[in-house]
């Protein structure tokens, strides 16, 4: 494209998000420059599988990255990592580094994403081998300390999607892992209880130990291990504590330079936020979502990629607007969960067993609406479950829960 | 070893070689326009998509029972599909031509 190719593009955050729009600038014509700042000095790399076949296998970092190194070079994505950028000054269009580095831009991404919340739990800040679960070097921290263990006693504060795969993932490599949650269910915000309920049970039968309610108020190091205690007088020795509890947002950069942010970065379709010239995408971003009407914040790498095309597109001068139906997995031991679409204000839930005893679904319904599908070992059910949410076609409730109806489009549809 | 010929949809043809990996890592790695690999290679977003020359589809063996549900996400899917994620490399893939289903 001509008339970009003395423009620049900065983009900070290198990760889901920033570097697919990297890619996409260039798919979309972009000619001029892009630069990319990231505080993480590896090589861009997957995150999900961070808790999941990453931790417990021993491929390294290399088998793990979202493109290579060439590829950067190829598409001259000017790619700088270990490079914390400070601050946003959009009088000047510039971004200030760590190092006091003044660089312009003509259009900038923010795709800062989020980091793992550390509660204020007394004595966490000298217990022993205290981990979340975020970044690579989070993962090399983990496995270096679990080698090094003699007693390997762990415990997983938070019940989440990622203290259940890091639970699972070290349970593998032959650890005690016991999870604490606070709340009276694992899971609790995001699934139908007879989710949780399954996950719980799935997680027992493979020797975890999942506790509910254990609201974890203190923790104190004893011979070179850990005591966490709970309110209501439990104790647990662990020797690594692992902690995911959820996520804070990366906005102060945004909120420092009078970028509107809300529980996110507020973007609109386009991914454009209150600066015409600055864009915000993926898991830092705050947007509405067309199809279930609403403002929200996601943590997902769909979410991180599809926003990814939206801003690259709009950059280039097009006008996309972002109009996705969210979706996002979980892989726990053996068991595969999809999911697709929002379920939050549902008011029924349908569960569909298939008759192979091990695949079900849940599909969650506010009248007439379907809303979500939870899939478990079920890709037949998450990609029907997407065709009719993206449809918003209406499902036979009566056909769904029979599982002598064949899963097909036109055996479900309510006619 | 094998060699493996990419041909995107703009038709370029790119031939890379491996010993062992995935099919969609090796087209990460080589950046073949198309095959994004989202999902790290796990059959959850089927942005791996190839279609396999019918000649060819033997070698590789056809869809499993899960691509070939998630293969229903891609109205272009046919009976040469496959995830190219969950096609492993080994020296009996030499040869082979992928057509880049995006
Ligand atoms: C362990 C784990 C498992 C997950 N599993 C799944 C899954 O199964 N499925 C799924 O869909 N999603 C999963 N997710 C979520 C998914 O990884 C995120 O949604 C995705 O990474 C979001 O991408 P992002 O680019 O928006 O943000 P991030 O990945 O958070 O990247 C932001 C980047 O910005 C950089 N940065 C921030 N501030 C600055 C600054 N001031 N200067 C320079 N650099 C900065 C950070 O270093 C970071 O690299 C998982 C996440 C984790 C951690
Ligand atoms: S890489 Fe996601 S399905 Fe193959």
């Amino acid at each position: 494209m001509e008339v970009t190719k003395t423009k620049t593009c900065v983009i900070i955050g290198a990760s889901h998000a920033g570097v697919n729009c990297a890619f996409n600038l260039r798919k979309e014509g972009w000619g001029g420059a892009i630069k990319m700042y990231d505080a993480d000095p590896y090589l861009p790399y997957h995150r999900p599988p961070l808790s999941k076949a990453y931790l417990t296998s021993d491929d390294g970092l290399d088998k793990n990255l979202l493109k290579s190194a060439e590829a950067y070079e190829k598409e001259e994505i000017d790619l700088n990592l270990g490079v914390k950028v400070n601050s946003i000054n959009r009088e000047n269009q510039t971004i200030v580094l760590e190092d006091d580095t003044v660089t312009k831009y003509d259009k900038l991404v923010i795709a800062t994403g989020a980091r793992p919340i550390i509660p204020p739990i007394p004595g966490i800040d000298t217990a022993k081998h205290v981990f979340p679960l975020r970044t690579a070097t989070d993962v090399t921290n983990i496995k270096e300390t679990f080698q090094s263990l003699t007693s390997k006693n762990i415990v997983v504060i938070g019940g989440g999607y990622i203290g259940l795969e890091t639970a699972a993932s070290l349970k593998k490599l032959g650890a005690d892992v016991t999870i604490l949650e606070r709340e009276a269910r694992i899971l609790q915000r995001v699934t139908a209880p007879l989710m949780s309920d399954y996950f719980n049970q799935l997680h027992d039968e493979n020797g975890v130990s999942v506790l509910t309610g254990k609201n974890v108020n203190a923790i104190q190091v004893e011979d070179n291990s850990n005591i966490v205690s709970c309110s209501d007088g439990s104790e647990f020795k662990a020797d690594m504590i692992i902690v995911g509890v959820g996520i804070f947002v990366n906005k102060e950069l945004a909120e420092a330079s009078g970028i509107v942010v809300k529980n996110g970065i507020l973007v609109n379709a386009q991914t454009q936020t209150n600066d015409e010239n600055i864009y915000a995408i993926g898991d830092c971003s705050f947007h509405h979502n067309p199809h279930f009407d609403r403002y929200v914040r996601l943590e997902s790498v769909q979410n991180a990629v599809d926003q990814s095309k939206v801003a690259a597109a709009s950059i280039c001068g097009n006008t996309p607007t972002y109009d996705t139906i969210p979706w996002f997995w979980s892989d726990q031991y053996d068991v595969k969960l999809q999911m697709v679409g929002l379920s939050e204000g549902y008011n029924e839930v349908i569960k569909r067993e298939e008759a192979d005893g091990k695949s079900f679904s849940v599909w969650y319904f506010k009248d007439d609406e379907l809303l979500a599908v939870d899939a478990v070992n079920n890709a037949k059910a998450y990609v029907f479950g997407t065709k009719f949410i993206k449809d918003s076609l209406q499902v036979d409730k009566v056909k769904l829960s029979n599982s002598d109806t064949p899963m097909k489009l036109g055996e479900l549809k309510l006619v | 070893m094998a060699k493996i010929t990419f041909v995107t949809s703009d038709g370029e043809r790119t031939t890379v070689e491996a010993e062992s990996g995935t099919v969609m890592a090796l087209a990460v790695e080589n950046n073949i326009k198309g095959i994004d690999g989202d999902c790290g290679g796990v059959c959850s977003c089927a942005t791996c998509h190839v279609f396999v020359e019918p000649e060819d589809i033997e070698t590789t063996g056809r869809a499993s029972d899960i691509e070939e549900d998630m293969l229903e996400l891609d109205d272009n899917a046919n009976e040469y599909s496959r995830l190219s994620c969950q096609l492993e490399i080994d020296d009996s893939l030499d040869g082979i031509v992928l057509q880049v289903a995006k």
